[in-house]
């Protein structure tokens, strides 16, 4: 009943959300915090489609899911190591600030 | 409109606002955690919507309840609350990187234009034991390899955020 | 060809003294020691001689087969080939060896030999440089094969390559004191004449081939080239000038005969003969006197069979010849310098004989190479001894009464003398007489001129080189005086060879005794040269009257006795007379001793223009300028300015901008994959 459209076209713009949020910030945490935005996005067309091929009945197909959940685990394990790589940044340079540790430049 | 249209219109606002509540929010960075977590929490009630209920219990405890979580603590150790940045430099590639972003939605869109009505639902789809067997059986090395991962992310944190290797 | 004629043993011929060339290379090159000299003289020497003792094998066996079958091959392996089916040609490693080569090795082996036993007491003494002794025998024994490659090619590349070989070792021996400046410029000078003379030998081999393939028989080897000779006989080329075409033969004639001036120091490529005697005298005795030089007279009788059907080419070949011998008898005898005198009177030997093989006569040129080889080299050798006897001092002037000091150095000096004069019973009368019948009784337009002008050049011969024996050997001695207390004749290892050669330029000429004096001594078929060489190069064509033969010798005789006699009165008896007669004809004089101001109107004409333009225009301009200017340096310049310029604001270190530059990417492939 809910159109599936709609699911995409909502993961859609939280996609695009995120994209923005990585794009334009400086704050290194709120960077991150837009990457996983990005996720939660793609779990959701994962999880619409998913509900749109279901399989045949008695074998459901559930592929959509077992990889959302993946990517959760990918998710954290990312979010784990980047956030150590704040605080070593944080350790350096005293700021979060991305444009602080853009030393490999023209 | 059903209840469940509805319901899932609600949640999608939801979610929209407290996206751009977390991008566009520049002063306050625990705030913009907070409301990653609505978002969050929002998804994850869509996720029922569409029949996938562990995944909504899974997005709820592991998401919301350990990675912003985690977040959190980074904010705090840091002391981290406020924002203090001075405008960015590149403006003209902030407003192309959104451009880029809504130009990025609209093949998306365009693309899934036309989908068909999604098929009845079988019983316990998406429920914790069908999707138990499935990771068990099926995608087996699937959850070998994720914790692999895991076990990595663990050590390279650790070393990354010691004070000092002793 | 027949298999029976096959022959393993030949190839020992070039490949004895090869073996010794490497092992010396290897020596002083890799292992970087020197063998003690009596190892050197053992395995250099030695291998020439048993080269030899093939050679004189191989002609034994030669004379035993039958007279049209009189040739033996041996086949090492293909070098090269191309094409398939019936386009196929190859070119193969292959020796013949027929009564012509046989003769050629028997002279470059045997004159050969005596020269390496001459050289080890000429260089004993030079301890110039360290491992100089033994570099000496790589190099001749390296010339020795690359001689000995060329004359028994069975096919025209190969002797192409042995002609290579023996420039460049004729560059490397000219130059062999190369700390001497001079000695090493003179080395450059030979190659790189020989260089201009190749060029024209290739255009040749290319054009013969050329013609032979698209005739339908694609081969190089001289078996195929002379079987096949009737296709191409009678072909045209289009011509850039002189008539709408040229005959195909005469082209190819003249490009060999440039590649053989070049070789064989003709007018206008002999300018680094005379050079070429900063060499060591066994050097000159070798390879230009003897041998190298006569490389270009024998391929001429190598390809007879062309030259017989292109007669524009083989008068241009008589008249080079003639002009050749004349010029450089003229001056000859202004030079003061004993080997510069030996050197102008080979170049005008070897014009005699290219003016013989020009008239068809190429048993006469053959005779007269191998008569040349002995009593040249005597005389160079001997020039050698008087060297070495008036430490290392070469200039004539300072010689003189030398006759009773070194005895035997002048006998053999004076055989030398005798024989190259033409005067009977010794070898140069006969090949002399036979090149001017040959001349006399020819049909190139204006071979009554060339007579003439053979008939005066052996007049300036006889009168040139008595005028260098009366003024080293007689006289007073004009040496200083310490010098002259310290004359002596050179070891029996010097002298020994020179007897031989002595011996064999007395009796040379007997190989080809002429048919017109064995009638008269009852002998027939006595001229077994020609009997030998006319299945080769053709029988001696031409016939004149016994009478005009005897005529013909009496006048040879004449001139020559006229120009011993005007040596004679003029450095025997007056002395100074000479000097007056200088001081009066000053030009002349000059124009002479500086011979015609050759080398620097070549130098003024030639080397100079190219030196500039190779500088200005190839150098400075295209190369400094266009190449590395605006292509090297240029696209170095473009690309660092694009990079500075543009590119690399790419690198702004910020990974969202890294983002953005992906996410641009991704949108264009999302683009084209969804059209």
């Amino acid at each position: 009943m809910i159109p599936l459209e709609h699911v995409i076209l909502l993961s859609a713009v939280l996609f695009g959300i995120g994209v923005i949020g990585v794009v334009t910030r400086r704050n290194l945490i709120v960077i991150l915090m837009s990457i996983e935005l990005m996720f939660n996005a793609v779990n959701l067309a994962f999880v619409g489609f998913n509900r749109l091929w279901p399989g045949a009945p008695g074998h459901n197909a559930l592929d959509g899911q077992v990889f959302v959940l993946m990517v959760v685990t990918v998710a954290a394990a990312e979010v784990a190591v980047g956030l150590g790589i704040v605080i070593s940044m944080f350790r350096n340079r005293d700021s979060v600030d991305v444009e602080e540790v853009s030393l490999l430049k023209w | 409109m059903s209840a469940p249209v509805v319901l899932f219109y609600v949640f999608a606002v939801l979610a929209v606002v407290s996206a751009l509540g977390m991008v566009l929010n520049v002063r306050n960075t625990v705030a913009a955690a907070l409301s990653l977590v609505v978002t969050m929490v929002a998804l994850s009630a869509i996720y029922v919507l569409l029949e996938a209920h562990l995944v909504a219990a899974i997005q709820v405890i592991v998401y919301a309840g350990a990675i912003v979580v985690l977040f959190l603590f980074v904010v705090m150790l840091l002391n981290l609350r406020t924002d203090a940045f001075a405008p960015a430099r590149a403006r003209l590639q902030k407003l192309a990187g959104a451009l880029i972003g809504v130009a990025l939605l609209a093949q998306i869109v365009h693309s899934s234009l036309s989908l068909p009505t999604p098929p009845p639902v079988p019983p316990g789809f998406g429920g914790y034991r069908q999707l138990g067997v499935a990771l068990y059986t099926d995608y087996v090395l699937l959850v070998e390899v994720a914790s692999l991962l895991l076990t990595a992310a663990i050590v390279g944190a650790l070393i990354l955020a010691k004070r000092k290797i002793d | 060809m027949v298999n029976e004629n096959t022959d393993a043993a030949l190839r020992w011929i070039p490949l004895l003294p090869l073996a010794v060339a490497v092992l010396h290379g290897v020596m002083l090159g890799l292992v970087r020691r020197s063998l003690p000299r009596w190892a050197v003289n053992l395995l250099s020497c030695g291998s020439v001689a048993l080269s030899f003792g093939v050679s004189v094998y191989a002609f034994f066996r030669l004379v035993s087969l039958k007279d049209d079958y009189r040739w033996l091959t041996d086949s090492l392996y293909t070098w090269f080939g191309a094409g398939v089916g019936d386009t196929r040609f190859s070119a193969e490693m292959g020796l013949r060896l027929d009564p012509l080569s046989s003769v050629m090795t028997l002279v470059v082996t045997g004159v050969g030999f005596l020269i390496h036993l001459y050289s080890i007491g000429y260089m004993a003494d030079d301890h110039r440089e360290d491992r100089g002794y033994q570099r000496f025998f790589c190099y001749l024994n390296l010339f020795t094969f690359s001689m000995l490659m060329l004359v028994m090619a069975d096919n025209l590349v190969l002797l192409f390559l042995g002609w290579e070989g023996v420039g460049l070792c004729s560059y490397l021996l000219i130059g062999f004191w190369y700390s001497d400046r001079w000695n090493a410029y003179c080395g450059s000078k030979a190659f790189i004449v020989n260089r201009i003379g190749d060029f024209g030998f290739l255009v040749g081999i290319f054009l013969l081939f050329g013609a032979f393939a698209k005739a339908g028989s694609p081969s190089v080897a001289f078996a195929d080239l002379r079987g096949s000779f009737e296709l191409i006989k009678n072909l045209t080329m289009p011509a850039p000038f002189w008539g709408p075409s040229w005959r195909l033969v005469d082209v190819i004639g003249l490009c060999f005969f440039v590649g053989a001036a070049g070789k064989s120091a003709q007018i206008p490529l002999y300018v680094w003969l005379p050079d070429a005697m900063a060499g060591p005298t066994p050097v000159s005795a070798l390879i230009h006197a003897a041998t190298m030089v006569t490389a270009g007279v024998y391929m001429v009788s190598r390809l007879s069979f062309l030259y017989d059907a292109a007669p524009l080419a083989s008068a241009v070949i008589a008249w080079t010849g003639a002009l050749t011998a004349l010029f450089a008898a003229t001056i000859a005898i202004c030079q003061t310098d004993i080997k510069k005198v030996l050197a102008y009177s080979t170049v005008s030997q070897l014009g005699y004989m290219f003016m013989a093989a020009g008239c068809h006569g190429y048993t006469a040129s053959i005779f007269h190479l191998v008569t040349h080889a002995f009593f040249k080299a005597l005389l160079f050798l001997s020039a050698g001894a008087v060297i070495l006897a008036m430490h290392h001092e070469q200039d004539i002037e300072r010689m003189g009464g030398l006759a009773r000091r070194i005895r035997q150095t002048h006998l053999v000096f004076l055989v030398g003398v005798i024989a190259i004069a033409g005067f009977p019973p010794f070898s140069g009368f006969f090949s002399k007489d036979e090149i001017l019948v040959a001349t006399f009784a020819s049909h190139v337009p204006g071979h009554l001129v060339l007579y003439a002008i053979g008939l005066a050049t052996a007049g300036l011969t006889s009168f040139y080189m008595f005028r260098l024996y009366y003024k080293v050997f007689h006289g007073e001695c004009r040496a200083p005086a310490d010098v002259r207390e310290h004359i002596h004749e050179p070891p029996g290892i010097v002298l020994n060879p020179l007897w031989a050669l002595a011996f064999l330029s007395m009796v040379g000429g007997l190989i080809g005794f002429p048919v017109a004096y064995g009638k008269a001594i009852g002998v027939k078929d006595s001229h077994s040269l020609d009997n030998w060489l006319n299945k080769v190069v053709g029988y001696i064509s031409y016939h004149v009257p016994h009478e005009t033969e005897y005529a013909m010798a009496a006048t040879a005789i004449g001139v020559a006795t006229v120009g011993l006699l005007l040596a004679r009165f003029l450095y025997l008896s007056r002395p100074e007379l000479p000097a007056r007669i200088a001081a009066s004809a000053a030009g002349l004089q000059r124009l002479l001793a500086n011979k015609y101001w050759v080398d620097e109107l070549y130098d003024a004409l030639i080397v100079r223009p190219l030196l500039l333009v190779s500088d200005r225009v190839f150098y400075r301009a295209i190369d400094a300028g266009v190449i590395d200017g605006a292509f090297v340096n240029g696209l170095g310049r473009s690309v660092r300015g694009f990079a500075a310029g543009g590119l690399k604001y790419l690198q702004t270190g910020l990974a969202q901008s890294y983002v953005f530059s992906m996410l641009v990417g991704a949108a264009v492939i999302l683009w084209y994959l969804a059209r």
